[in-house]
């Protein structure tokens, strides 16, 4: 079923709501190193900054498209409904978690959503959701695919091989690069050639012949009107586009890398622990995505302050309900770990 | 009813009579399906036999995310080297998401690619890569010998719901044999004793299942009764088979096209001295390749590599080890 295409007040406070969701979450994952030290092992990377860029894509989305993020990838199912205590229970290495405890926050999978796994391995994603365009193609079942990826991704192979490919075959696919700025510590303006040229990383496309284009990805608007375009060519058998959604992550790559017994916690964000530079920081938090957005829906009259209020107190209480759900249940037995070799 | 067939063409019946019968099976790979002409194009169209452009990361990402997606891909890789150029793909993708999602989605891939081609191509285009992808949970590893196995492992292959790396000895391809017409199903993980013997096991893999058949005639000859066994599946490794083998002639010879270190035979020689060790008679041999790449030139390629009369002596030398131990 299609869903509703034209952005009303119901569905800009949908929005609003998807993003508030997304960055509750976010915060509650990034107070349990502190709050429940332990609770989260190796390495979990927030997608706050990002809710309008994602919040943005989806609200295009008919609801059996496929949506494959990379490891970044909390906050896509929360807006698909995948219901946040198995995340979280998940992110906790639970028995009662989305994978069982065997994948982490790293490797939610949430097939029965559309939304199919992500890997861990930087830019080897955009291959695998090429794939799933692929399925789309040959099933015919107008679907169209969202792949999320990052400015580093963009650098790897799997990046120029899956886009070639994708607008060869006219596979129905939106590539959406999310350019939080930075790969892990380095800032992409270091690595990436198109960025040295002063020029936008969208200019990419251009070496498949296919559309690419740069949007505001803190504003959630401009994102949904640049991803409708694009996956409506997709669906009309049009192929592939190429769009960058330039945003801020807002929290730092991940927490820190530490061997057990020392405790993890995220550190300082990268542009005032590795550049110095509090002044970056401090311009893109002023343009946080989801305060600009809370600020638009209030000034439009869409939203008022209680209603707002109701949205952030309902997100607050699900997202900590989830935590409580998470720190429930019990490990898996560890002789589970036998389990799901092979199919 | 069966009939006689080439190795290459038993690989090719296997994917017709797979794609004839489920329409989720799809096939593509580097220079094929090139012009309208193409005979599985003709059959199956566009949409299921594709032309892929050069690019082996995203041929084997692609048929990960079509498999996790509803989809059974067969790539086609040519050479199991240029599997190396997207090993990432091989073994930590396509093996890790069944796990990883808790049992939640499966990944029914076949990566199809001949390997060891022993006839002049120098150190890039002959190895034998397997043992690489034999100690990866979740992929499963074939090498069929004859072309009924070519056939029959194809076809399990392709309805496995996990990744199989399927793997074709190029020297074998114009060989001929017996396949059963029609649907044929070798399972994957089973063992097959290729010739029955007494007094030697002689484990082999791929190619050189052939080269132990002949040695063995020649054994026959001086009296000495070797059994050819035949993994055929590399991964999951059918040890038990290999182990009674052992159990009844009490000498193992594993026969390996690779270098030593980086074989099979280095596996299931751990295997067999884990498992089998009350039964040996005498030490385990293994004769595999040199410890060198392989080399351009005739002389030099044969000298490293495996034959029958390599074998003959290996399986000497631990019946004479026997008779000095008596």
């Amino acid at each position: 079923m299609k869903k509703q295409k034209k952005l009303g007040k119901d569905r800009l406070t949908w929005m609003y709501t998807q993003m508030v969701r997304i960055r509750e979450f976010e915060e509650a994952v990034k107070r349990a190193f502190i709050e429940h030290p332990g609770a989260i092992r190796g390495h979990a990377h927030l997608g706050d900054g990002a809710e309008a860029s994602i919040v943005g894509s989806l609200s295009t989305r008919n609801d059996d498209d496929f949506v494959m993020p990379s490891y970044r990838c909390h906050g896509y199912p929360i807006v698909l409904g995948t219901p946040l205590g198995k995340m979280m229970a998940e992110i906790f290495g639970r028995k009662d978690g989305l994978c069982k405890g065997f994948g982490g926050s790293m490797h939610l999978a949430d097939p029965a959503n559309h939304f199919p796994g992500t890997s861990g391995i930087i830019g080897q994603s955009i291959a695998h959701a090429t794939g799933a365009a692929l399925t789309a193609q040959v099933k015919k079942a107008g679907q169209v695919v969202y792949c999320f990826f990052g400015d580093g991704a963009a650098k790897q192979g799997a990046f120029f091989e899956s886009l070639n490919i994708a607008a060869v075959w006219k596979l129905p696919i939106v590539y959406i690069l999310e350019n939080n700025q930075y790969q892990a510590y380095t800032h992409f303006s270091l690595e990436d050639a198109n960025a040295i040229a002063g020029d936008p990383l969208s200019k990419k496309a251009e070496a498949f012949s296919i559309p690419g284009v740069t949007v505001d990805g803190t504003d959630p608007l401009a994102v949904y009107k640049a991803v409708d375009k694009a996956a409506e060519r997709a669906r009309a058998g049009k192929g592939p586009s190429l769009i960058e959604s330039k945003f801020y992550r807002l929290s730092a790559h991940g927490n820190v890398i530490t061997v057990p017994p020392l405790p993890t916690q995220f550190p300082e964000h990268e542009a005032v622990a590795v550049y110095g530079n509090k002044a970056e920081f401090a311009k893109w938090k002023s343009k946080d995505p989801v305060a600009k957005f809370r600020a638009k829906l209030l000034k439009d009259r869409l939203l008022t302050e209680a209603s707002a209020k109701r949205i952030e107190d309902a997100a607050r209480a699900e997202v900590n309900d989830a935590v409580q759900f998470g720190l429930a249940s019990p490990s898996p037995a560890p002789e589970e770990a036998l389990n799901y070799v092979y199919a | 009813m069966a009939r006689e067939m080439m190795y290459g063409d038993a690989i090719a019946a296997a994917i017709i009579e797979e794609m004839q019968r489920d329409p989720n099976v799809v096939f593509y790979g580097q220079n094929m399906a090139m012009t309208e002409r193409d005979p599985m194009l003709k059959k199956f169209g566009k949409d299921r036999v594709r032309l892929a452009p050069i690019s082996e990361t995203a041929e084997i990402g692609i048929g990960i995310g079509a498999a996790m997606t509803g989809l059974r891909p067969i790539v086609e890789l040519w050479m199991s080297e240029f599997m190396l150029v997207a090993f990432d793909q091989v073994i930590n993708e396509a093996p890790r998401f069944h796990y990883m999602s808790g049992g939640q989605v499966k990944v029914p891939v076949v990566l199809k690619a001949g390997y060891g081609f022993c006839a002049g191509w120098a150190g890039q285009h002959s190895n034998c890569i397997y043992h690489t992808m034999m100690g990866i949970p979740g992929l499963k590893v074939v090498v069929p010998s004859t072309p009924a196995d070519a056939k029959g492992l194809m076809t399990a292959a392709i309805r496995d719901d996990n990744p199989v790396v399927y793997l074709h000895p190029y020297m074998l391809t114009l060989d001929k044999g017996e396949v059963p017409d029609g649907e044929y199903v070798v399972p994957i993980g089973v063992a097959d004793i290729k010739r029955t013997g007494s007094d030697v096991t002689l484990v082999a893999v791929g190619w050189m299942v052939k080269k132990a058949l002949a040695a063995a005639e020649r054994l026959a000859e001086e009296g000495i009764s070797a059994e050819v066994v035949d993994p055929r599946t590399l991964a999951p490794l059918d040890v038990k088979t290999i182990v009674n083998s052992v159990k009844k002639t009490g000498r193992l010879v594993l026969v390996d096209q690779a270098p030593r270190h980086s074989s099979a035979a280095a596996v299931i020689a751990g295997e067999v001295a884990e498992h089998g060790f009350e039964y040996l008679r005498a030490p385990v041999r293994m004769v595999t390749a040199l410890d060198t790449s392989v080399p351009y030139s005739e002389p030099m390629e044969n000298f490293i590599l495996p034959n029958e009369d390599k074998i003959i002596q290996a399986v000497k030398s631990v019946m004479a080890h026997d008779a000095v131990a008596a």
